[in-house]
């Protein structure tokens, strides 16, 4: 690395050298983030045809193969699905707004890989080490929701522009759960950045990550999480029965597979931010020798595919909420739950040092 | 009591936990797909699939040209003409099915009196074109040469109740 910046910097003169070292650095850093960020898209989509079909007692895709190789029947579906979608042309209905209708699935991919900047697979292992990661994140994910509501409006559609207004009531309600309980994270671990938050839950065991004491913010996080993502059970924004895949409707061909893209990668980021707030990120579950041995991307791996199991599990189990049942959920069950648990987390942070060791609780502190 | 029991079960999700266990088993089930070019589903004797014309053991073709079939084909699938053939029986000049048209009923079948027009167990053809689909009466009596075998078979199993 100090080799290449030397380069660099004798190719180009010092200042110069230095600035297009870090660009290029920072490039390679994010072509190797969001390549195996949209490989792991497709194999999710892979994934979630695979396990609800095991669910539902049928086999799913096993008929494309990889290379003919006979034991990977149906791994090359996504990439069969992905070539099939390059193909199609993306038909502009005649009363839409080209430009919006063109703009909303940008809107849409962006800020899904932007969060990814500030993510800590491991210890030292991340793009971007800002101190408000945490802030980044929710900034980020809430400018998702642009792009849906400009497609609802660019389609010209009444479907589109009922599945894009149902979206964005849910979306915007459940932010604010979601940003309650995240706040209790960060009373927890007295830090906005993500690597913080990791190191905040180290002691030796599981049991000194989030989850455990604040497992209902986890809930909360989790279900919101799925919410905030449109996912079955709370996937009235398309809800195929009613109005056909609302916002995205009219979008075809690649511009739809963008909007799927961004799904999926969605649903990737939000089981990262759980694993990182509250199953101890690249941490073991338990620091003893053949545990710690693995790397901690791995861990972090295994966790987020442990809840994106979840995900899928959700939708091959839930019906549907109805609407009124998802307001009601996010406003009158969730937002009180996190308003009161900072309360009475902030109380328990307030007892004298003495209190805090005789109490129960005293584990987590 | 009855409500605090409720109020706990609600928030420790247990009813959705249950919901949860129930497709998670079925995931460990055994899978019930048919993998169909591989495997098939087991057809009846009655199959009603693409039409064949008969023949009779010498070689001479059944149909007589009674034309019932044609009167009683709900879809007018069937078109016949017939002339007089130089010994002096009435044979078929032309009998076409139009399989876009035809919807599988069977009536032609029942209604023939020489069992000359059968529907067969087969069900995987295709048309590539316009007109693929009508079959001419070369292509049905090459349809009945080919699986007379299985044809008398499923005849013979059939006739107790008929």
């Amino acid at each position: 690395m100090e080799f290449i910046q030397q380069l660099f910097e004798q190719l180009f003169g010092a200042e110069w050298g230095f600035m297009l070292f870090t660009l290029v650095k920072n490039l390679i850093y994010i072509i190797a983030i969001a390549v195996p960020l949209l490989l792991g898209v497709a194999y999710l989509t892979f994934a979630e045809r695979k396990i609800i079909a095991y669910m539902q007692i049928r086999v799913g895709p096993n008929r494309v193969t990889f290379f003919g190789i006979p034991w990977l029947r149906g791994w090359g579906q996504p990439i069969a699905d992905a070539v099939k979608a390059l193909m199609k042309e993306i038909v502009i209905p005649t009363g839409a707004n080209k430009f919006l209708f063109i703009l909303a699935p940008i809107l849409t991919i962006m800020p899904a890989l932007a969060a990814w900047a500030v993510v800590p697979f491991s210890a030292e292992l991340v793009l971007a080490d800002i101190n408000a990661g945490l802030l980044y994140i929710l900034a980020m994910t809430s400018m998702g929701i642009y792009g849906v509501i400009i497609a609802g409006w660019a389609s010209n559609s009444k479907y589109a522009f009922l599945g894009a207004m149902r979206s964005a009531a849910q979306v915007v309600s459940y932010e604010l759960a979601m940003g309650f309980a995240l706040v209790c994270v960060l009373m927890m671990s007295q830090s906005l950045n993500l690597g913080d938050i990791v190191n905040g839950q180290q002691g030796g065991s599981m049991l000194n990550w989030y989850l455990i004491p604040l497992f209902p913010m986890f809930l909360v996080y989790f279900i919101s999480g799925v919410a905030e993502t449109n996912r079955a059970p709370f996937d009235v924004a398309e809800g195929e029965s009613e109005i056909v895949a609302g916002f995205h409707v009219d979008y075809s061909g690649m511009a739809f597979t963008v909007f799927f893209l961004a799904e999926y990668a969605n649903m990737i980021l939000v089981a990262t931010l759980t694993a990182i707030m509250f199953l101890g990120g690249w941490l073991p579950p338990l620091d003893i020798a053949p545990l710690n041995m693995i790397p901690g991307f791995i861990w972090l791996l295994f966790k987020i595919a442990f809840l994106l199991f979840f995900f899928l599990w959700f939708r091959a189990t839930f019906p549907r909420y109805r609407y009124d049942q998802i307001m009601r959920l996010g406003w009158k069950v969730f937002i009180p739950i996190t308003l009161i648990w900072i309360v009475v987390l902030g109380l328990m942070m307030q007892l004298p040092e003495s209190v805090r060791n005789d109490f129960p609780f005293n584990l987590w502190f | 009591m009855n409500r605090i029991k409720k109020f706990f079960s609600t928030f420790l999700l247990l009813e959705l936990w249950k919901g949860m266990m129930v497709t998670g088993r079925y995931m460990f089930k055994p899978k019930i797909t048919v993998h169909y070019p591989e495997e098939k589903t087991p057809q009846s004797p009655r199959f009603r699939g693409l039409h064949a014309l008969r023949r009779y053991p010498n070689g001479e073709e059944r149909c007589i040209a009674c034309k019932l079939c044609e009167a009683v084909c709900p879809a007018m699938a069937i078109t016949i003409d017939s002339e007089q053939r130089e010994d002096g029986t009435r044979r078929t000049t032309r009998y076409d099915i139009d399989l876009a048209k035809c919807i599988f009923c069977g009536f032609c079948e029942e209604s023939c009196p020489v069992d000359s027009i059968v529907e067969t167990r087969i069900l995987e053809y295709h048309g590539e074109k316009r007109g693929d689909l009508i079959y001419t009466k070369e292509m049905l009596l090459a349809i009945g040469d080919r699986y007379e075998e299985q044809i008398a078979k499923d005849r013979e199993a059939d006739a107790r109740y008929r």
